[in-house]
């Protein structure tokens, strides 16, 4: 093997090692890494923090109630646990029953939390509102869709 | 046939004759993208705001696609001690700088209507804005060194290191909980963007990949000429 080639090779494994020493640093730190916990990874972890964290999921159906006029309480669920969530302020555009968001807040107890800033999350899909129309009015609209 | 992807001279003769037919495509298939991107339609849940996505996800692509460019030129110049590619890695780090930039200043712009923040700390975002670092230290790098040999191979080393950040930021959704929505086109499915908006964005990526091309070629050329003064 000549000299550049034994170069190259060196500088790939080199390249292999490190990327597989930070990537085991990134993995075995993963619950700093992570921007929310799921409700049930909350429950099962027992995660149950003095100081702010924050919640992912979708805001459960019909869970949306507007106590006053910037009150709002509703719960986030991960299909298998909900929470209930209460907050004062403005809600994102994008906030609504179904939809994914991540709130960050004070966990009151095992059941509730106090938010003190809700984000809206939304998923990959991009589609002209003109085809969802149509699918709504054909009854083809997919819950997958969302 | 490819050797003017690292000889100086031969670089010079072959894009000496694309030049004008680049700038000229270039910019035919940028307007043909932004009347694409006027046309296309409203998202069914964003509304209008899902256009800054034309201008957000190229900008993305080739913040990438350069530091990778770099990267490659930085393993074959260190291994086969090309000088060549010492002059790519100076010439395009503004470039992907920039393009990084623009990313992430999209990026805040589009989240505060949509997330409701302009930045949070989620993976993807701090892995960008750590792409965003590795950039500007290269480019100060630029300026340090007297010797220029040790100057070239410590850029390089440095480059070949911060390329472990891509794979991070390609995953950084898949692997860990963000706020950031995973990847709409990359996947190996069929992508979950509508047919009519994915095809702005084709024509949109393609034309920022050829505009910064561009910029790129006439940065090598001064490089080259500036090497060949000193």
């Amino acid at each position: 093997m000549s000299l550049r080639f034994q170069r190259l090779v060196l500088i790939l494994i080199t390249l292999v090692i490190l990327g597989a020493a930070v990537l085991l640093i990134l993995f075995n730190t993963k619950k700093n890494i992570v921007f929310f916990y799921t409700p049930t990874e909350l429950i099962e972890q027992n995660i149950f923090s003095e100081g702010k964290i924050r919640i992912g999921g979708y805001v459960k159906d019909s869970s949306l109630k507007k106590i006053s006029l910037n009150q709002y309480s509703f719960e986030i669920t991960d299909n298998k646990n909900d929470l209930l969530v209460f907050y004062q302020g403005i809600l994102p555009d994008l906030f609504r029953e179904g939809q994914g968001t991540v709130i960050e807040g004070l966990i009151v107890n095992q059941k509730t939390v106090k938010a003190l800033k809700v984000y809206a999350k939304h998923d990959e899909n991009y589609m002209p509102a003109s085809i969802k129309k149509e699918l709504e009015k054909n009854n083809q609209w997919k819950r997958d869709y969302k | 046939m490819f050797s003017f992807l690292i000889n100086p001279s031969k670089f010079n003769k072959f894009t000496d004759i694309i030049f004008k037919p680049l700038v000229f495509i270039s910019s035919v298939i940028l307007i043909v993208g932004l009347i694409l991107v006027y046309l296309s339609p409203l998202d069914y849940q964003q509304g209008l705001t899902v256009k800054i996505m034309y201008i957000h996800v190229p900008s993305a692509w080739l913040a990438l696609l350069t530091y990778a460019i770099m990267t490659i030129y930085s393993i074959i110049g260190i291994a086969f001690k090309m000088p060549f590619s010492f002059i790519i890695n100076r010439a395009v780090a503004p470039i992907g700088a920039v393009f990084t930039l623009l990313c992430l200043i999209s990026g805040s712009l589009w989240g505060k209507p949509m997330w409701g923040t302009w930045w949070v700390w989620d993976a993807r975002l701090t892995s960008v804005s750590i792409l965003l670092l590795l950039y500007l230290v290269i480019i100060f790098l630029n300026q340090t060194f007297e010797n220029r040999d040790v100057r070239e191979k410590t850029i390089a080393i440095f480059i070949i290191i911060g390329s472990i950040n891509l794979p991070i930021i390609k995953f950084s959704v898949d692997w860990w909980n963000t706020l950031h929505q995973p990847a709409s086109i990359s996947k190996l499915s069929a992508p979950s963007i509508d047919g009519s908006m994915l095809q702005p964005l084709l024509v949109m990526t393609i034309a920022f990949s050829l505009i910064g091309l561009m910029i790129a070629v006439l940065r090598i050329k001064a490089e080259i000429l500036i090497r060949k003064n000193h």
